[in-house]
């Protein structure tokens, strides 16, 4: 779909923007990936809303995990994701092994160390649709050969 | 699991509200790294400008659309064939100079607003749709014409409708006495 190549470029225009504008300018690089997830955060919550206008109401943070997995992951990146462990006490990894914003850079190794930053923007995404389902997360990824890579997602108890 | 027709055209308005959404984010936080307008305007542009010449290829290949012989031919390109591709609009386009070389894209419906209700009081100089300047500069340079493009005019600043103004910056004569 036409849509996906430009929120692809638009993604990683974003990325090497802020970085590009961290080097010239105070040079943290830390701030960057929180501006990307904040900035994930931000249009997670609004595209679940929209998402989850006529759904069902959800039974459980199971059922909820598996909502992100399957719907939501397919609207957003035109595939499922591949494998949800969890260990029923608030802790659940979600894998990716062909995750659609890592496809285009490499195919194993090469440029390893470059790829948190593109997946920080989708971190904020899981992290705010969730906080709009009502539930509150730390989302952290790794990547330890592309384009496979697990968000690990901590549900925070109120 | 069976999906119904319907759900299918949600899922394409979802895909494209993303795409939306994460603009607005986008300059959002560029209005908070960047105090003046001209500053997110220009940042603006520039990254539309990458987005641009990558664009391009995608666009290439998705439309396979033979060589355009005129300026006219693609400012309609753009207008009917690329704008309705990525964005599901079609801009209507006008000539708006003797020499053939200026022309105007106007759109009545411009989803990249759909979410924006108006610019904030200190920000009335802000080009919001900026990075579309870009992308179509961009795009027109990977094929060897050079362009300025602009806004004209913009909705969200009062005007009745959202203007692109495009000016190529050399005549198709002296491309035959180049060769």
């Amino acid at each position: 779909m036409a849509d996906e190549a430009l929120f692809l470029l638009l993604h990683s225009e974003m990325v090497a923007g802020l970085y590009r504008a961290a080097e010239h300018g105070e040079g943290e690089n830390g701030r960057c990936t929180t501006k990307l997830e904040s900035m994930g955060f931000r249009v997670g919550q609004g595209l679940i809303e929209r998402f989850t206008k006529d759904t069902a109401r959800f039974k459980d943070e199971l059922d909820i995990m598996k909502f992100i997995c399957k719907d939501f992951w397919t609207t957003v990146f035109k595939k499922q994701i591949d494998n949800l462990r969890t260990n029923h006490q608030g802790i659940y990894v979600l894998q990716d092994n062909k995750f659609r914003l890592l496809t285009q850079m490499s195919a194993g190794k090469q440029y390893l160390e470059h790829a948190p930053k593109y997946l920080a923007f989708t971190c904020g995404l899981i992290r705010g649709g969730l906080s709009n389902l009502g539930i509150k997360s730390i989302v952290t990824a790794e990547v330890s050969s592309m384009p496979a890579c697990k968000f690990q997602v901590m549900i925070q108890k109120m | 699991m069976s999906r119904s027709p319907g759900r299918k055209q949600e899922n394409h308005k979802i895909s494209r509200e993303l795409f939306v959404l994460t603009y607005g984010a986008l300059v959002a936080q560029l209005c908070k790294d960047y105090e003046k307008d001209e500053d997110v305007n220009a940042c603006l542009d520039r990254m539309g400008y990458s987005i641009g010449i990558r664009l391009i290829d995608d666009f290439l290949a998705r439309s396979a659309v033979k060589k355009c012989r005129s300026y006219s031919e693609t400012a309609d390109m753009i207008a009917q064939v690329a704008f309705k591709m990525y964005l599901g609009v079609t801009p209507s386009v006008s000539c708006s100079s003797a020499t053939g070389n200026e022309f105007s894209l106007i759109l009545d419906k411009n989803p990249l607003v759909d979410f924006v209700e108006e610019l904030p009081a200190e920000r009335a100089s802000l080009c919001y749709c900026n990075l579309l300047c870009g992308v179509i500069r961009g795009a027109l340079e990977m094929v060897h014409l050079a362009a300025e493009v602009s806004f004209l005019q913009d909705r969200l600043k009062g005007d009745a409708v959202t203007e692109i103004g495009i000016t190529f910056l050399r005549k198709p004569e002296d491309r035959k006495h180049r060769r």
